[in-house]
């Protein structure tokens, strides 16, 4: 199968649908010619104009809220919103009006509108080009949350999201655009909720999210040296999420460490962890751990930032303890 | 009065009955929240009538509103029914809303009203991204964002009116200038003029009585037409009045406006009133006429709070409904 980067695999779907259905467009910071800043949607203003591939001011409410006011009236934005941080400046019009308008209408008015934007630290882009804040999002109903951990995830779950008919707010790990995987070339689409077992395993599960996906996929393979067969999952999206899977999983290898890389208090660790302390309580041999990134504004320094996001690492030898039985009276 | 192009008899008769809905609903609404019959608060439009009305006389229904907390009127205006709409004051499953809304929600989009919204000056950018909508899809409807004095405060508006004016969008920015931002004197929030915020991004603005209602409705009628032919955007500045306080529960307003103002503008600017003497001079109605305008409309909302008020709640089973559509 031919290999393509996520930032192709990005460019592909919105093509792709952009093709399908006239009522798509984007619309953001320099998102025609520049192709924004990291080249994603590079050739699409050439290809669909630029009254759908629109440049706006550096203005995120106001396109946010013009999407938003666009997606009610028959169209589909998708809006490039440059870095996931960007997300404070929007927040009345992605939570109070986009996520509540198909609710607060009795279900009259529709929202068909996707958020592209990005998380992940270690670009030594300091505190606030660096947050992962998906968490934030995932808590307001009404919004979907896509993480896509690899080119094949981003393409599938953007095409999806664009078809959904609420607000969906997909995350790129913003390290990966130029990272190649096997992405088929005819058309595919992800369904929301379905998470992806990426490696079978039965001593542990690790539960990984967007950039945390390969993160334990690496610690999979430090731990098969140790003799520790770990099993990987990908949530793919944590609105909806699909806890069944994530449950099941918990059951067979009775351990489970939830990795993620937004800030670990009140955050996308704690919730899945929780929930697998609640429904598989009696099939655990220690308690579900969390391991999000710490609870600090993003350094800049090298020395430190790297220290603030778990690593493969770190991840085996948590997983170690767990399964040595050291987790269990940690307290 | 200035003569506006309705001079048409049926038309200017629809614009008095439209004000006095709106006039009937409120003072039923009111009763409703004094006899604690209503769920929560609401903001009344009485006094604002000649704005939501000579606006929204000028619009088709497939043209597309966005509406405030203080939207009742724009919701009558646009075309909605008294009976959905006091459901949806009272949280009943035949509201607009299914009893979701409520008074600040209220949304009505088969008369083309994107929705009242709680935040204030939440709405101007959905309002833009309505006329991107029609500009992309090529149709000629307009849109009108419906907002106070107050919201001018808010940055979303120099974001969006920056885009419409850059993008030439079929957008008219409504700016119903009550004198009052809740319970401050506009003065005191709104630096230099607040057409001059329109003009510095190049948007044609313009001020008129807002209790004038063919001077509202003559202005609407030529910018809703230019609009449609891709002269937009457009400003208005309408100089109203509210009658009641920020909401029903602002009972003593004296620590900030006087009660010979508030005597003023319902006794010499009353829109209606005003609308109605323009009426019998011309011959076009008899006193006789409006009372029974205004006595059928009374009726009709009566019973339809009366239809409200023994309406069904929706079931509990519909709490988690509408969260996402299909």
């Amino acid at each position: 199968m031919r290999e393509i980067t996520l930032s192709q695999a990005v460019n592909e779907a919105l093509a792709e649908e952009m093709r399908r259905d006239p009522t798509v467009f984007i619309i953001g910071e320099d998102v025609a010619e520049a192709g924004t800043p990291f080249k994603v949607l590079s050739g699409l203003v050439e290809e669909f104009g630029t009254h759908r591939v629109v440049d706006t001011p550096i203005a995120e409410p106001g396109f946010t809220g013009i999407a938003v006011g666009a997606a009610m009236t028959g169209t589909r934005p998708v809006v490039d919103l440059m870095f996931g941080d960007f997300l404070f400046l929007i927040m009345d019009q992605l939570c109070n009006q986009a996520a509540k308008t198909h609710y607060m209408s009795g279900g009259k008015l529709n929202v068909p509108l996707v958020l592209r934007t990005n998380l992940g630290a270690t670009r030594r882009s300091a505190a606030q080009h660096s947050q992962s804040l998906h968490a934030l999002v995932a808590h307001i109903p009404g919004l979907k949350v896509a993480l896509p951990s690899s080119a094949y995830e981003a393409k599938g779950l953007m095409k999806t999201a664009i078809r959904d008919n609420n607000p969906v707010v997909i995350f790129e790990d913003k390290l990966m655009y130029q990272e190649k995987a096997p992405v088929p070339e005819g058309e595919f689409l992800i369904p929301f909720g379905v998470a992806n077992v990426l490696r079978e395993g039965h001593d542990i599960t690790l539960i990984g999210t967007s950039s945390m996906v390969q993160v334990c996929a690496k610690a999979a393979d430090i731990l098969a040296k140790d003799g520790i067969s770990a099993e990987v999952i990908d949530p793919r999206t944590i609105v909806p999420l699909d806890e069944a899977a994530l449950v099941k999983s918990a059951k067979k290898t009775s351990r489970v460490i939830v990795v993620d890389e937004g800030h670990q208090s009140f955050g996308v660790t704690s919730e899945i962890a929780s929930r697998i302390n609640e429904k598989a309580f009696y099939h655990l041999d220690a308690p579900a751990l969390r391991m999000g990134a710490m609870d600090v504004p993003v350094p800049f320094s090298p020395a430190l930032e790297d220290i603030t996001v778990p690593t493969p690492e770190g991840v085996a030898e948590a997983a170690r303890k767990l399964v040595r039985g050291e987790m269990i009276h940690a307290a | 009065m200035e003569n506006g192009p309705n001079t048409n008899t049926d038309e200017y008769l629809r614009i008095y009955a439209q004000m006095a809905r709106i006039r009937t609903f409120e003072d039923n609404a009111n009763q409703l929240y004094l006899s604690a019959k209503m769920p929560g608060l609401t903001h009344m439009y009485s006094g604002q009538e000649a704005v939501a009305v000579g606006i929204c006389e000028a619009l088709r229904t497939t043209d597309k509103v966005t509406s405030t907390h203080r939207g009742h009127g724009h919701c009558v205006a646009k075309g909605a029914n008294f009976k959905e709409m006091f459901c949806e004051l009272l949280g009943k499953e035949e509201g607009y809303c299914r009893g979701k809304g409520g008074s600040m929600h209220i949304a009505d989009q088969s008369n083309g009203n994107l929705g009242a919204n709680a935040i204030v000056g939440g709405s101007m950018g959905i309002a833009t991204g309505a006329a991107f909508s029609a500009k992309l899809l090529g149709t000629d409807d307009v849109t009108v964002c419906f907002f106070g004095d107050g919201a001018t405060a808010q940055g979303l508006l120099y974001e969006v009116m920056n885009m419409a004016a850059l993008w030439k969008l079929p957008v008219i920015y409504a700016c119903e200038n009550n004198g009052y931002s809740e319970y401050t004197k506009t003065a005191e929030i709104a630096a230099g003029s607040i057409t001059a915020r329109a003009e510095a991004f190049g948007i044609e603005a313009h001020t008129v009585d807002g209790q004038d209602v063919l001077a509202v409705n003559a202005l609407s009628e030529r910018l809703v037409a230019r609009a449609r032919r891709g002269e937009g955007p457009f400003f208005i500045e309408l100089m109203t009045y509210r009658y009641h306080g920020h909401h029903v529960g602002d009972i003593n307003r004296e620590y900030y406006r006087t009660k010979d103002e508030e005597k003023h503008w319902r006794d010499d600017r009353d829109p209606i009133t005003m609308f109605a003497r323009h009426l019998m001079s011309e011959g076009i109605a008899t006193a006789e006429d409006l009372d029974a305008i205004r006595a059928g409309i009374k009726d009709e909302a009566s019973a339809a709070v009366a239809y409200a008020l023994a309406a069904k709640y929706p079931d509990v089973s519909e709490v988690d409904m509408h969260v996402y559509a299909a």
